[in-house]
């Protein structure tokens, strides 16, 4: 869209606010479904989406790799659901 | 060879490493635009008029949530405005383009074209055939987008729901903020924006969560950026 846009209409303080957008947002899109059960109470004992989001968050922290982080969040999960709390 | 040709040629070379979260990131679209009882035509449908991962999975967890179309649109713009901010920095390369060209570069211009275009840019503003970059880039991404979506609805059909494949929802866009991981500041942003989504997912109406949670970041983000500056 920005294409239409005349030459620095943005200066850098908008740029450098800018460049936070997604940490600004995407935690909110990532927040509510793990900490919230289906009724919408936050449920925080025994949930494995907290664990399994921690772990993904270790392994993305270290391996800075975004197909890693999803995997080893989504297999750790399967782990917790099916083997471990079963 | 004709050196278009050859800068399409590059654009596509550059991007093509990119393109391999995205093939499951699409399937996961994909698969969960299903689960959450979509038709297959909307789902494919979105892929083609939104055209980027992110919003499109905002747009159906906000859909799926009985959100009104008020505050989905905005959610999703929200989401994209990270777009603003490519464009601005393209603009100065590119701003010399028939407004067509504009239009057909700034639709194909995602993440990952910016990355790789962005680098390209910089170190060859003299060729004047630069934006065929964007645009092998571009198509690029976009082809491979629409590949795995189709995929992803095919799976989609057969995948069963115990998996609990919604989850993959936070994993992709937590997988999306590891850069910022290391960095104390955006990781202040992120807890705000998380906890106002948290506590404010019931009491704030009309599904608007996402908006008040990104709009207090960002004001939490915009004064950590003041207070640096005033260091300086």
């Amino acid at each position: 869209m920005i294409f239409l846009l005349k030459k620095d209409i943005l200066n850098d303080k908008t740029k450098k606010i800018l460049s936070y957008v997604p940490s600004a947002i995407f935690p909110a899109i990532i927040f509510p479904p793990i900490f919230l059960d289906s009724t919408g109470s936050i449920d925080i004992e025994n949930n494995p989406k907290i664990l399994a989001a921690v772990f993904a968050i270790i392994v993305g922290y270290f391996s800075q790799s975004i197909i890693i982080t999803i995997f080893v969040g989504l297999i750790s999960y399967w782990f917790l659901i099916f083997v471990y709390y079963q | 060879m004709d050196d278009r040709l050859k800068t399409l040629k590059k654009g596509i070379i550059d991007v093509s490493p990119l393109m391999i979260p995205v093939v499951p990131f699409g399937i996961i679209y994909g698969v969960i635009g299903m689960e959450l009882g979509l038709s297959a035509y909307m789902t494919f449908g979105m892929s083609i008029i939104i055209f980027g991962g992110a919003s499109q999975i905002v747009l159906l967890q906000l859909f799926s949530g009985g959100a009104s179309s008020l505050v989905a649109i905005t959610s999703v713009s929200a989401v994209n405005s990270r777009h603003l901010l490519y464009g601005a920095v393209f603009s100065e390369y590119l701003s010399h383009l028939k407004i067509t060209w504009k239009i057909i570069l700034s639709y194909v211009l995602i993440d990952q074209a910016f990355a790789v275009s962005n680098t390209y840019f910089k170190k060859n503003e003299k060729n004047k055939y630069k934006h065929y970059h964007l645009l092998g880039a571009g198509f690029t991404c976009w082809t491979i987008w629409q590949i795995s979506t189709i995929l992803g609805i095919v799976l989609g059909s057969v995948v069963p729901e115990e998996l609990g494949l919604s989850f993959t929802i936070s994993l992709t866009f937590l997988a999306l903020l590891i850069n910022d991981f290391r960095k104390s500041k955006n990781i202040i942003v992120m807890l705000v924006s998380g906890i106002v989504a948290t506590i404010g997912y019931k009491t704030i109406p009309f599904q608007a969560y996402i908006i008040v949670a990104a709009l207090s970041a960002l004001l939490v983000a915009a004064l950590l950026t003041l207070i640096d500056l005033k260091k300086k």
